[in-house]
C-alpha cells in the first residue's frame, strides 16, 4: 500500500479526538491551579500585618531606580571575577585531577599535593577563604604580583572551585571504564598517550553537566568578595542600604543574580537531557 | 619453523583462587593456536597474561626469543608488537573509525597521519569498512565493530595476534563475518592465539588445539586429534556438549 492510498481509520480519528479532548482538559486543569496557588500566595503575602513596611523596605520603585546605576558597576565586577575565574578553574581542575592519577613514582608528591589541596580547600568554606586571602595575602609583601582585593578574591575563588572542579573530573576519569584503559594498554599506548587520547576527552563528555552546575554556584560565590570590600553588586547595594536606610537594591542585586544563573541552568538542563538522549540513541559524539 | 612465544609452567591467582596453573605453551611462527573450554577456563586470562596486562604469579613467557615476563621489561615496547582483540571490541567511542585505527600507528609507532591513515583505509577496504571509516563505532553494526576492532590491531602490525572471544558477543548471523577475515588472515600466515567458543571454526583453522580446564591446559594437539579422538575424558565430555556430531555422538 502506498502513503497516499492510507486513510486513518474511524478508530484513529476517534482516538485523535480523545486525544485532543484530554489535552484541552488538561491545559484547563493545569491553568485553573496555577491561578488558584499565585493568586493565594499573592493575597497571604499582601495581606500579613508586616507587608506595607515590607513593601517599603525591600520593594521601593523610587530606591531601585536610584540604586541601579551603582549596582550595575558592581555587576560588572561579578562578571569579571566569573568569567576570569572560570577558565583558570578549569584548568587548574583539570590540572589536579591528572595529578591524582598519575602512577609515576616521580610524580608521588605531586599526588600528594594534589590530594592535601583538594581536601583543604574543599573543606574550608569559600567566605572564608576569600577573607584569609584578601586580607592575608597582601601583608606576605610578595614581589611582582598585584596586592589588591579584587586579585586575591579571584585567588581564594579559584582556588576553592578548583578543589570541587577537580574532583568532578576525577569522578570523570574514573567513570571510563577500564575496558578502556585495557584496550589503550593493549596498543601500547603509555599512560599519559591513554589519558590524553582516549580516557581525558570520554571524562569531559561526561562531566560537562555536573561542570556548569558549579559554574552556576560560582556566578552566585562572586558575592562572596563583598565581604571583604570589593565594590561588587552586593557591596553596592549594602552600601546604598546603609546610607538611605532601604533594602530595595539588595533585591534588585538578587534579580541581577537570576538574571545571570538561569540561562546557564537551562544550557545545564539542555545539555544533560542530551547526553542522555545521545547516549541511549547509541550515539556519542 | 622459528619459535614466536613459548609460556612455560605460568601460573595467576587472584588471591585465592587459582586461574592458571602450569600452563606451557609453544607458539611457533604462522602457526594458529586456539584456546578452547567452557567459561572461566582461564582462556581470557592466559591473553591477558601474553599481552602484559596481568602479571603472572609464576612461570616464565619468553616472546621473539626475550624473556617478557620479567619486570624490567618495557611493555608497551612488547604489546607494540602484540596486537590483542576483546569481546567487546573496545573500540574508542569518541574517536571516528579511522582515528581508531591510526591512534596507536601515530602516537606509538611514529608514522605521520597519512601514512597511518593509508594503511588504515586499505585494511578497512580489506575488511569491507571502506564506508564506514568517517563513522564513530557506536554507528556500526556488532560485526563491524569487531572487524574494525581487528582492523585497529593489524594497523600496528604486529607479529602476534591474540583474540580474545571476538565473535561471543555477536548475533550468531554476524559471526560469519568476523570469522571470514580471521580465516584470510590464517591463510595469509598470521600467527594468532585465540579463545573461541566457534569449534567448527576452530577444527578448520587451528594448527592446534588446547583445552583449557580449570586453569589447566588439560590436553593439546593438532584439531584432527582433539576433536576426533581426544584422550582425556573431561575434553570428550566437554566437545559432547558443544558439538552436536562431536565424538561418540556421529
Amino acid at each position: 500500500m502506498t502513503a497516499e492510498g492510507w486513510q486513518p481509520s474511524d478508530r484513529e480519528l476517534e482516538r485523535r479526538r480523545l486525544r485532543s479532548r484530554e489535552r484541552t482538559r488538561s491545559l484547563v486543569i493545569a491553568s485553573g491551579a496555577m491561578v488558584v496557588v499565585f493568586a493565594g500566595l499573592t493575597v497571604g503575602i499582601a495581606r500579613s500585618p508586616g507587608w506595607p513596611s515590607v513593601h517599603e523596605t525591600f520593594f521601593n520603585w523610587e530606591h531601585a531606580k536610584a540604586a541601579f546605576p551603582s549596582i550595575l558597576d558592581g555587576f560588572w565586577i561579578n562578571v569579571q571575577l566569573f568569567l576570569i575565574a572560570e577558565p583558570l578553574i578549569l584548568v587548574l581542575g583539570l590540572a589536579v585531577a591528572l595529578a591524582r592519577q598519575a602512577r609515576s613514582p616521580w610524580l608521588a608528591p605531586v599526588r600528594v599535593l594534589a590530594v592535601v589541596y583538594t581536601d583543604l580547600f574543599r573543606g574550608i568554606p569559600t567566605l572564608l577563604l576569600v577573607i584569609l586571602f584578601a586580607f592575608g595575602m597582601p601583608s606576605l609583601g610578595l614581589e611582582g604580583v598585584p596586592n589588591s582585593l579584587f586579585f586575591w578574591s579571584l585567588v581564594a575563588l579559584v582556588s576553592s572551585y578548583g578543589a570541587y572542579v577537580a574532583e568532578v573530573f576525577r569522578s570523570g576519569i574514573e567513570s571510563v571504564h577500564p575496558s578502556q584503559v585495557a584496550s589503550a594498554e593493549a596498543l601500547a599506548l603509555s599512560r599519559t598517550q591513554t589519558m590524553r587520547y582516549v580516557v581525558v576527552p570520554q571524562a569531559v563528555r561526561r562531566v560537562v553537566p555536573p561542570l556548569l552546575n558549579d559554574f552556576v554556584s560560582l556566578q552566585k560565590d562572586t558575592a562572596l568578595v563583598a565581604a571583604v570590600g570589593v565594590f561588587d553588586a552586593v557591596f553596592a547595594a549594602q552600601d546604598y542600604g546603609n546610607f538611605n536606610f532601604n533594602y530595595t537594591p539588595l533585591v534588585v542585586v538578587a534579580i541581577f543574580f537570576v538574571a545571570m544563573t538561569v540561562p546557564l541552568a537551562r544550557l545545564t538542563d539542555w545539555l544533560g537531557r542530551r547526553y542522555v538522549q545521545r547516549a541511549f540513541a547509541g550515539a556519542v559524539r | 619453523m622459528t619459535t614466536l612465544l613459548e609460556v612455560s609452567d605460568l601460573r595467576k591467582t587472584y588471591g585465592d583462587r587459582v586461574v592458571l596453573a602450569d600452563v606451557s605453551l609453544t607458539v611457533d611462527a604462522h602457526d594458529v593456536v586456539c584456546l578452547i573450554g567452557s567459561s572461566g577456563s582461564g582462556k581470557s586470562t592466559l591473553l591477558r597474561c601474553l599481552n602484559l596486562l596481568e602479571d603472572v604469579d609464576d612461570g616464565v613467557i619468553v616472546f621473539d626469543g626475550r624473556e617478557i615476563s620479567d619486570p624490567r621489561v618495557d611493555r608497551r615496547e612488547v604489546r607494540s608488537r602484540m596486537g590483542l582483540v576483546f569481546q567487546a571490541y573496545n573500540l574508542f567511542p569518541h574517536l571516528t573509525v579511522l582515528d581508531n585505527c591510526t591512534l596507536a600507528p601515530r602516537r606509538v609507532h611514529g608514522l605521520s597521519r597519512a601514512e597511518a591513515e593509508e594503511r588504515a583505509r586499505g585494511l578497512l577496504a580489506q575488511f569491507g569498512l571502506a564506508d564506514q571509516a568517517a563513522k564513530h563505532p557506536d554507528r556500526l553494526s556488532g560485526g563491524q565493530q569487531q572487524r574494525a576492532a581487528l582492523v585497529r590491531a593489524l594497523c600496528t602490525e604486529p607479529r602476534l595476534l591474540l583474540l580474545d572471544e571476538i565473535t561471543a558477543a555477536l548475533d550468531p548471523e554476524l559471526v560469519g563475518e568476523v570469522l571470514a577475515i580471521v580465516r584470510d588472515l590464517a591463510a595469509a600466515g598470521t600467527t594468532m592465539v585465540l579463545a573461541t567458543h566457534e569449534m567448527a571454526f576452530a577444527r578448520d583453522v587451528a594448527t592446534s588445539v588446547c583445552f583449557l580446564e580449570g586453569g589447566r591446559i588439560l590436553e593439546h594437539g593438532p584439531p584432527e586429534q582433539i576433536f576426533t579422538d581426544p584422550r582425556e575424558e573431561r575434553t570428550r565430555q566437554f566437545l559432547r556438549r558443544v558439538l552436536p556430531d562431536g565424538p561418540e555422538n556421529p
